[in-house]
């Protein structure tokens, strides 16, 4: 697993059925794009986030594949249909295989 | 004759407020969260000579820019923040103490209005102090530990944990009494020339506020909102890093990040900006 690497999600708490909502995601990591050299001349090896999911009780809503020109920390926002109460479950992965997880209920109301 | 007096005088008036229309700083309110209010715009301190009306940095950005500080989940900085409050409980060093043994948790709200009033004088010490400068000594008296970088990650971090602390506080640096030397060491660094482009701080930041600066708008150079996320860079930038930027700008050799040069300069830029609110962690261009 990279350093530091924390994910934060933010969603409303609750909305009316059917409403829409906007979600905001960010993942703190280096996204290391494996153009760049060190001190030592070599190249850094690429380590980025490659993709991105989130899933709304088992229905995917976004599923997004990133590539190395993304900058540090990805944002991703994106609005989604809210058609019961229920979890949305966000994934991030890494290249080095590790899997981040964050999931956060929404009530209807 | 008249006629064509006149129509010179309204095509300069035209040309002057065409120049300066898109450079100058908004009219706008910063409400962090939907509840701190910033005080953006105030009054200048009664020591200072030219300027009526002290603003931050804030006003003179993009609108996307000024967005991202509204709200804390939009604003980058607040990664530091995070980071810096699990330091906050650190144990670390020989004295096996973190921080908050002895400054409580941050909930405690003991370190509210601390980053408004540094730089500030040290008795012991018998010298101004950063807030930077208070944390290694800290960190070396009484907790037995390394100290940090001057301008590293962790120290900027920390830095910017103590901005947010204290957010929505005035600044307030005392000038008078022991730091009064400091102080007017820092003014007198501020109206230097320096560099091959014979630049001082006022040339910039006191005489073209609000002009444009190649594609960039001037500010007034305050310095409330550090440590300051900076798009360019990605990453939280200290004052003193800002310092050596700008300096390095005027092509001259710089000071370096925590020289007695550069603490006598914070205290005088932050005492410019002695009335507006402490706005770290803040996001700028």
């Amino acid at each position: 697993m990279a350093d530091g690497v924390k994910p934060r999600v933010k969603v409303p708490k609750s909305a009316a059925a059917g409403d829409t909502i906007t979600i905001k995601t960010l993942i703190s990591h280096n996204m290391e794009s494996g153009q760049r050299k060190g001190k030592d001349g070599n190249l850094i090896p690429r380590s980025i986030i490659n993709r991105f999911t989130c899933e709304f009780n088992g229905k995917s809503v976004i599923d997004v594949t990133l590539e190395p020109a993304i900058s540090t920390n990805p944002y991703i926002e994106f609005d989604s249909l809210v058609p019961e109460e229920g979890e949305f479950k966000f994934t991030w992965y890494d290249d080095d295989g590790s899997v981040y997880e964050d999931s956060k209920k929404i009530a209807i109301g | 004759m008249k006629f064509k007096a006149m129509t010179a005088l309204s095509l300069t008036l035209a040309v002057a407020a065409a120049g300066s229309a898109n450079a100058d700083p908004v009219e706008d309110e910063l409400i962090v969260n939907g509840e701190t209010e910033i005080v953006t715009k105030t009054a200048a301190p009664a020591h200072m000579e030219n300027i009526d009306e002290v603003m931050s940095g804030w006003l003179f950005r993009e609108n996307d820019t000024r967005d991202m500080q509204r709200d804390d989940f939009d604003n980058p900085g607040m990664l530091a923040v995070e980071a810096a409050m699990e330091t906050w409980d650190e144990v670390e060093g020989t004295a096996g103490k973190a921080c908050s043994d002895c400054h409580g948790t941050l909930d405690d709200d003991q370190m509210v209005g601390i980053r408004a009033v540094y730089p500030k004088w040290n008795e012991n010490a018998g010298e101004v102090w950063t807030l930077e400068m208070a944390i290694n000594s800290c960190r070396t008296e009484q907790m037995g530990a390394e100290a940090w970088g001057y301008t590293g990650t962790e120290m900027t971090n920390m830095s910017a944990l103590m901005s947010y602390a204290s957010r929505g506080v005035p600044v307030n640096v005392a000038i008078d009494g022991p730091a009064q030397p400091t102080w007017e060491q820092g003014k007198e660094l501020y109206y230097t020339r320096t560099g091959q482009l014979e630049l001082s701080c006022a040339n910039c930041h006191e005489d073209n506020y609000g002009n444009m600066i190649r594609a960039d708008h001037l500010s007034q150079g305050q310095i409330n909102a550090f440590p300051a996320y900076r798009l360019k860079n990605a990453k939280l930038n200290s004052v003193h890093d800002r310092f050596k930027g700008c300096v390095r700008d005027t092509r001259a050799e710089t000071y370096s990040p925590g020289s007695p040069e550069f603490v006598a300069l914070e205290l005088y830029v932050a005492s410019r900006g002695n009335g507006l609110s402490v706005e770290g962690p803040s996001v700028r261009n």
